[in-house]
């Protein structure tokens, strides 16, 4: 598999390492409530179709990328940072 | 020279170099551009193996690496190669060649009784025969069906060639150098595309140079040779050769495997024997050909019985004839031209069996003229003959059967599309009921298919699709293909009428001749219910080993559609997978074997550890010095019990190298930290160190170590050398994935700084013979958890940090990678009269278990901070990663299992690692199981066993006893739960 990340190219998968859901993983709770951080940090969907998730260019620029990949065909549409979703939004 | 199956003229051999080369230790001669089965046939040896179940005699079926028949060892000793298909051997001078699968000798084999003893090894043989009693399978069974029904021998001794990996980029990846190929690849050469054409013969030209079509009113094969020498000649063209494009992968990656020197009997100084390839192809044109298949009908595999095209490849390219009597038998126009071929080269032809009633009279050409017996509407029902072809019997369209006499039979039951490349991401072929054959379905992306591997059998059509397929693909990249004019060439005859299986022949009719799997198996599998195209597959073993049933699959799931009544096209067929001819996994590991398996990591301070004699462990990737022994001691635990002895009384040096170490800078730096960590950073004076303890989201402990604060905007944080690499990535995820509004940069410096810890009562003074003199490292001004950059020898930066995991006064001091050797010298050289020694990671394992400091075999995962004895450093002040979820019932639980230290009752009692804790008087049964330990050894320092464990309930068991119980190695010790702060429990001695 081939991933175009923004920073250096395109470049093998081999260069990468895979985290899981990127909306999910991201998507952090704030607060006490135990509930939402045992749905953050287990509930995952098994989707079949276009998923976004985490990939971190380890043997590269070292950013965490946000791909949107196809998980019947392991077609990629779309790769951007994972950073450039909270960009502008206080820390 | 015996040469009795060679004709006196013609093929794209080399006559003026002849080959010597050897098959069952018998010499014999062939020349350049033979492969093994062509210089075989030419030394008139029909036999070349046993069938793997009924080790029934066979020969060669084909010209190509479909083989499913002539499998041979290559070479000898470590080169020892099986199944090798003779094929697709180039033959070399010194070539050794063995038959295989015959017991004892190829001509007389006593398991060739397997044949004789009827539905023994019939479809499900496994499941049926071998049922009961389940004890006699290893004893009885397995060693017979091995001994009956077995591949070659490998070598049994370590490779030693050497095997490459590479990458290529292209625009144009073409796969296949025949027609359609070549044609495809000249044209979007031309057009400037860089292209790489792969083939995996050594003369390109694939169909072209085993047939006799002219293109441009000359030889196909000069045409072949003319295109590609321009194609080599090209700087934007690579022509592979002897390469074959085995996988299709995601992102149009493709994978390939070069012989580079399989045509030569050693690899020259620093060549590879093979390289794999691995291909980023913009573009992809499967130019992969077709495979004739064979037919069906008793005894179909006798020696002499071979595939009219590779009959053709064998007279036109390597000028050998397989008979001296030739017989014909096909259901399509194409198999005449092996008549035609074969009269051509002055050999008498018998006889011509087209099944089709309705086979144009005009097929046959001049062959009337010879007074060939053609018989349209007829069947060859049956071969005669045991080691060779003697005669065929034919029914013919009255239904009479009359013998034939023949050495050699050449069929044709029609090609099939080699539409493999094409499923290996799932894409399924279709069934076209007028080739009859399976076609490419859906293709991978970027991927066309052109010439017979679409269908397009004749010569015209394909050259035509190459071209508009390089066209085609030139476009895609914005390059305009020259209109030269398509070369020119005809279509020849290619009608076919589907026969998949003539029945009435006394004798097995073979479907799958690798396998042993005959028609009446299909059939019986179909009504005992194996009825998909799948299950058939295991079920018969049809389809399976080396060939992957390239000649076999068409053929067997016709038949089982009709045995089911079912169009084919509802059948279906199985999906081929990579790779599409064997890759040895020799290819596969490239350089990764051996101590090369991996990459070795050697710390900066690895000479001065080495000049010390010290003993190295493999721990990850690094090797570390894990003790430095002395003349006169007896073994690791003497030497390390006495670097502890020295640290603890006068001073040691130990490298520290290879923890993490990550360095932060920003504003939102210690609000980074204080995110990451469970205990506070943010707070940490400029010049201060802090030991620090990271939590998972899910509560429980992850990684440990100090951070250091060497300016308002500037940490030093060091990680487990463990985990390294997995906490960089964290703190990124972290900050890009979670708070990408933290002004905060992080970098890891691991490979930059060595670092060492001096230890022992006299480190100060060790250290201040060496620290510039400006620098004051007094208790007063340097302090328990000072960091600070200074300057030593004269000017060498370093940083200083005043941290412990002795326990005792310690230092760890940071110097750039270059120096660490140095430095380290210097130290030991400023140390030597206060008795400075070496000391390496089982001394400092033992201390730190004396001192009670959690490790990797406590931080296991499975650990939060409050069973480590660490919920105190839990801050309740701000938020953390894993605050919430280690706050879970279950994970604050009284009984969980918490950190304590073991002493076992009797001090002299070696006590192990991994023995669990069973309560004094219980059963040692798993419900009364209390934990177990983690770490243990040797105290110098209190001359007895300690360990650390983990047990139910923690601390609350302090002054119990339990026992110790190691089940694996049989000791059952008494031992007493205690502090695990073994050594200066009131840590005392670090303050010194
Ligand atoms: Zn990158």
């Amino acid at each position: 598999m081939r991933i175009r990340c923004p920073y250096c190219g395109e470049r093998s998968n081999d260069e990468f390492y895979v985290l899981g859901d990127a909306d999910a993983l991201t998507a952090r709770p704030s607060g006490e409530n135990a509930e939402a951080f045992h749905e953050y940090v287990y509930q995952r969907t098994n989707l079949a179709g276009l998923h976004r998730e985490l990939w971190y260019h380890s043997n590269g620029c070292r950013r965490w990328l946000v791909v949107t990949r196809d998980t019947r065909t392991h077609e990629i549409s779309d790769v951007t940072y994972a950073s450039k979703r909270g960009e502008g939004e206080a820390a | 020279m015996s040469s009795a199956g060679r004709l006196p003229t013609g093929g794209r051999i080399d006559r003026a170099r002849p080959i010597k080369f050897s098959f069952d230790g018998r010499s014999m001669s062939g020349f350049a551009g033979d492969t093994l089965a062509s210089a075989l046939i030419a030394n008139g040896v029909s036999l070349v193996g046993r069938s793997f179940k009924y080790h029934r005699p066979r020969g060669i079926l084909s010209a190509g690496s479909e083989e499913p028949n002539a499998l041979v060892e290559m070479r000898a000793g470590a080169r020892r190669e099986p199944n090798t298909r003779a094929t697709s051997v180039e033959l070399f001078d010194g070539l050794q060649a063995q038959s295989q699968n015959r017991w004892p000798s190829l001509g007389f084999d006593i398991l060739a009784l397997n044949g004789l003893v009827g539905g023994f090894l019939s479809a499900g043989f496994y499941y049926k025969t071998f049922m009961w009693p389940a004890a006699f399978w290893e004893k009885v069974y397995e060693p017979l069906i091995r001994r009956a029904a077995g591949l070659g021998r490998s070598a049994g001794a370590e490779d030693p060639d050497h095997y490459e990996k590479s990458h290529a980029h292209c625009d144009v990846l073409v796969i296949g150098g025949g027609p359609a190929g070549l044609m495809a690849a000249l044209t979007a050469a031309r057009s400037g595309a860089r292209v790489i054409l792969a083939d995996e013969d050594f003369l390109p030209g694939g169909r072209l140079n085993a047939e006799r079509q002219e293109i441009d009113g000359a030889a196909g094969s000069i045409w072949a040779a003319t295109v590609a020498a321009e194609l080599s000649s090209m700087p934007n063209v690579r022509l592979m050769r002897r390469t074959t494009v085995f996988g299709v992968y995601d992102g149009s990656t493709y994978a390939a495997l070069e012989r580079v020197n399989d045509h030569v009997a050693v690899p020259p100084p620093f060549q590879p024997r093979q390289r794999m390839w691995r291909i980023y192809a913009r573009r992809s044109i499967l130019a992969a050909g077709a495979l004739e298949r064979p037919l069906v009908f008793a005894n179909n595999d006798r020696p002499g019985v071979m595939l009219a095209g590779a009959v053709r490849s064998y007279i036109n390219r390597f000028a050998v004839t397989p008979g001296q009597r030739l017989a014909v038998f096909t259901c399509c126009d194409d198999g005449w031209q092996a008549a035609i071929d074969a009269a051509a080269a002055g050999i008498s032809i018998e006889a011509v069996i087209d099944s089709r009633a309705e086979a144009s009279p005009a097929l046959g050409g001049e062959l009337g003229k010879r007074d060939v017996r053609i018989f349209r509407g007829a069947e060859v029902i049956r071969a005669v003959g045991s080691r060779g072809l003697q005669a065929i019997e034919v029914r013919d369209a009255s239904g009479r059967i009359s013998s034939i006499l023949c050495d050699a039979l050449a069929m044709s039951g029609g090609w099939s599309p080699i539409t493999h490349l094409t499923s290996h991401l799932g894409g399924r072929p279709v069934w076209n009921e007028s080739l009859p054959a399976f076609v490419p379905g859906t293709l991978p992306s970027g991927m066309s298919v052109v010439g017979a591997a679409n269908g397009a059998m004749a010569l015209a059509r394909s050259l035509a699709g190459g071209r508009d397929a390089g066209a085609s693909a030139a476009r895609d990249f914005g390059r305009s293909a020259s209109d030269a004019p398509l070369p020119k060439a005809d279509d020849e005859p290619a009608t076919v009428r589907a026969l998949w299986h003539v029945s009435g022949g006394r004798g097995p009719a073979f479907v799958d001749f690798q396998n042993d799997v005959t028609a009446k198996d299909v059939g019986l599998a179909s009504r005992e219910g194996y009825r998909s195209v799948e299950l058939l597959k295991r079920y018969t073993t049809l389809g399976m080993a080396t060939d992957q049933g390239k000649t076999s699959n068409v053929n067997g799931l016709a038949i089982l559609a009709s045995e089911l009544a079912q169009p084919i096209a509802t059948v279906g067929t199985t999906l081929n997978r990579p790779p599409f001819t064997p890759v040895s996994i020799g290819a596969l590991a490239g350089h990764h074997r051996g101590k090369d398996f991996r990459a070795t990591r050697l710390s900066p301070l690895h000479e001065w550890a080495k000049t010390h004699g010290a003993v190295f462990i493999e721990s990850g990737a690094w090797l570390r010095a894990s003790w430095f022994p002395r003349p006169g001691e007896k073994d690791w635990l003497e030497s390390a019990s006495r670097e502890v002895r020295a640290v603890r009384s006068a001073v040691g040096l130990t490298d520290v190298s290879t923890l993490g170490k990550i360095d932060i800078q920003g504003p939102d730096a210690g609000t980074l930290l204080d995110r990451v960590y469970c205990n506070t950073f943010s707070t940490l004076a400029v010049g201060k160190a802090r030991y620090g303890v990271m939590l998972r989201e899910d509560g429980f402990v992850m990684d440990d170590g100090t951070t250091s604060r060497l300016a308002t905007d500037h940490f030093v944080m060091t990680t487990t050398t463990a985990n390294a690499v997995g906490i960089m990535r964290h703190l990124e995820f972290c900050h890009q994935g979670l708070w990408p509004g933290l002004d905060v940069q992080m970098t890891s410096i691991s490979e930059q700084w060595a670092q060492m810890a001096i230890a022992g009562p006299k480190s100060r003074e060790t250290l201040a013979r060496i620290v510039d003199r400006q620098h004051d490292i007094s208790d007063a001004a340097f302090p328990y958890l000072t960091a600070r950059e200074i300057t030593i020898l004269g000017g060498t930066r370093a940083r200083l940090f005043r941290i412990s995991y002795s326990g005792e006064l310690a230092y760890e001091l940071a110097v750039p990678a270059g120096v660490g050797n140095a430095v380290a010298a210097a130290i030991m050289e400023a140390g030597t009269d206060l008795g400075i020694q070496p000391y390496g990671l089982e001394a400092m394992g033992i201390m730190r278990i004396e001192k009670g400091h959690v490790a990797g075999s406590e931080i296991n995962g499975q650990t939060t901070a409050r069973d480590l004895g660490l919920g105190k450093m839990m801050s309740k002040k701000k938020d953390y990663i894993g605050r919430v979820l280690a706050e879970r019932p279950a994970l604050a639980a009284p009984d969980r299992w918490g950190l304590v230290g073991l002493k076992p009752v009797d001090w002299t009692t070696r006590i192990r690692a991994g023995a669990h804790l069973i309560p004094i008087g219980a059963a040692t049964t798993t419900a009364n199981d209390l934990g177990y330990v983690t770490s243990v050894a040797f105290s110098p320092s209190l001359e007895r066993w300690i360990g650390l464990g983990l047990i139910s309930g923690g601390a609350s068991k302090h002054g119990t006893r339990v026992r110790l119980v190691d089940l694996l190695r049989g000791s059952d010790i008494e031992a007493e739960v205690c502090d695990p702060v073994f050594y200066d429990p009131k840590g005392e001695r670090l303050h010194g």
